[in-house]
């Protein structure tokens, strides 16, 4: 199935669907070095975020969370790609200086029809999701 | 979004990944807050600059760019004195990362002053109505505010792009209804001095992201109208404000009363003064006074100067503005720093790892008193200039 929804960060990449209904602070709850949310409070608490398609409501919390993106592409540890409910500037800065597609607003509401897991290709160029089955 | 053909050639990659990455932000920022276009823009100031705030992570994003910034910019306040980081306390490794982040802006046509007050600097005039893509939360209120000109808040990138490309999105402050007030403050009683930032730092909270406009008793000066911007931005995240008969927007275009009501009395203000932010449970000496926040105007660093001639501290005392107002000034850093106390420049006391090192700070400014407790992990108490310079023990006069 073919979802569409709007482009923030181009570039397409395919990956395993992790999800969570918690915002992401990328500063504080993420490791730079390993990828891991180290936010003991967090949803997604001791996941590797790595390669995977991040599914989060929107980011939150320190600005610099834009460079700590950067730092998990540098350090090969970054999601494939990211989806949003809708995006802030924080998540969408720091897609975009990293080069990890993201796109948010979907037609379908990501929550409802993606799962861990699944596996997903998100085109943020066209500005589609893709599902396998 | 409608973009030119240039700036679409721009954004497939045509002019350089730098410059493609670039305008990609600001098209992202533009389709996340509805703009409709990008604009020019006049100068930029960019944050991103302290290695305390952006650490490895920022330094290395910016080693990686190339290319040129097409409009004056200028840099926030660096996390130390680029000069005189020694005599600060700050440790040789963080200045060796404090250095490259400088060298890395510098690369890109970015004047390497780091501060808080641009619009003192030559080549950052601003005028009514100019659209800007300034970062620091002060000197965009300030810009905003007192001076009539329009700059949303800039996050560190944001504002680097719109530098290289010359434009930003044209959403948010640069737009007629989103200046308009939404919440009145009424202050009952006369202000003066430090009493703005006060209003400043109680005001905020309250007012949050809003657009307030203030009806006042007293008549503020620019250097006062600074102190209350600053503490508005910090304890809130007040980006624009008003103040009846005295900022240009409210001067020009009259403004309805808005319906929402904050009032603010003397008792509020005296509160500030007699309450230390503390962080742990005991109550310390003050071991350091600082003033600057945001950096000393000249005629700031006139006043403190005239207060400290002939005079001994006993205790650290900052005083810190821009070098370029520095320098300008030999005569009044001289005489300030026969006192003891230091003019430190580039930098300041919330911004520095230097100021952590300390126990219990005396500021004068609304903004300080917000950050200083949670950024540096020190104690915080309010006073006036006068009451600072107190603190900081004259030991004799002549």
């Amino acid at each position: 199935m073919r979802i569409k929804c709007r482009s923030i960060s181009r570039g397409a990449a395919e990956g395993e669907v992790l999800l969570t209904h918690d915002a992401i602070s990328f500063l504080g709850n993420v490791d730079p070095k390993t990828g891991i949310i180290e936010e003991p409070q967090h949803e997604l608490y001791g996941k590797y975020i790595k390669d995977k398609v991040l599914v989060f409501p929107h980011g939150k919390g320190s600005t610099v969370g834009s460079y700590v993106l950067y730092q998990l592409i540098k350090n090969g540890v970054a999601p494939a790609a990211m989806i949003n409910a809708e995006s802030e500037p924080i998540v969408a800065v720091g897609a975009i200086i990293s080069g990890i597609p993201l796109v948010d607003k979907m037609e379908h509401d990501p929550f409802d029809i993606l799962k861990d897991g699944d596996t997903v290709k998100v085109d943020a160029t066209e500005g589609f999701v893709e599902t396998t089955d | 979004m409608h973009l030119t053909r240039e700036e679409e050639r721009t954004l497939n990659g045509e002019d350089g990944e730098t410059l493609q990455k670039a305008i990609e932000i600001l098209v992202a920022l533009g389709d996340i807050y509805g703009a409709d276009k990008l604009i020019p823009i006049k100068s930029a100031q960019i944050a991103g600059v302290s290695y305390k705030t952006i650490g490895d992570a920022g330094l290395e994003w910016i080693s990686d760019l190339n290319g040129k910034v097409k409009v004056p910019a200028v840099l926030n306040p660096a996390g130390m004195d680029m000069l005189r980081w020694e005599e600060m306390g700050v440790d040789a490794e963080f200045a060796k990362k404090q250095h490259e982040i400088v060298a890395a802006y510098e690369k890109l046509g970015i004047q390497t002053k780091c501060t808080c007050t641009p619009y003192y600097l030559d080549g950052f005039d601003v005028k009514y109505g100019d659209h800007l893509a300034w970062s620091e939360s002060s000197a965009v209120s300030y810009s905003n505010s007192v001076l009539g000109a329009r700059t949303n808040r800039e996050g560190g990138p944001s504002a680097l792009s719109a530098a290289l490309v010359g434009k930003t999105a044209n959403f948010g402050y640069h737009l007629d209804e989103m200046r308009e007030p939404v919440i009145a403050v009424d202050v009952d009683c006369e202000l003066t001095g430090s009493d703005y930032g006060a209003l400043g730092y109680l005001a905020g909270k309250t007012i949050g992201s809003r657009v307030p406009i203030f009806y006042m008793q007293s008549k503020p000066s620019k250097d006062e109208l600074k102190s209350l911007g600053a503490a508005l931005a910090a304890s809130g995240a007040v980006a624009l404000y008003h103040v009846e008969g005295v900022s240009p927007d409210a001067v020009k275009l009259n403004y309805e009363r808005p319906d929402e009501t904050l009032s603010v009395g003397k008792e509020d203000i005296l509160e500030v003064y007699e309450k230390t932010a503390m962080i742990g449970d005991e109550i310390r000496d003050t071991d350091i006074v600082t003033v600057g926040c945001p950096h000393c105007s000249p005629d700031e660093m006139q006043k403190i100067a005239a207060m400290l001639h002939g005079k001994t501290l006993q205790k650290e005392m900052w005083v810190c503005t821009s070098r370029e107002v520095a320098d300008r000034h030999p005569e009044l850093v001289n005489t300030i720093e026969k006192s003891g106390a230091k003019v430190v420049c580039d930098t300041c006391m919330v911004v520095s790892p230097a100021a952590n090192n300390f126990q219990c700070m005396m500021v004068n400014s609304g903004k300080a008193l917000s950050y200083v407790p949670s950024m540096c992990k020190v104690s915080a108490k309010y006073g006036s200039i006068e009451k600072c310079i107190e603190e900081a023990g004259v030991l004799d006069e002549n």
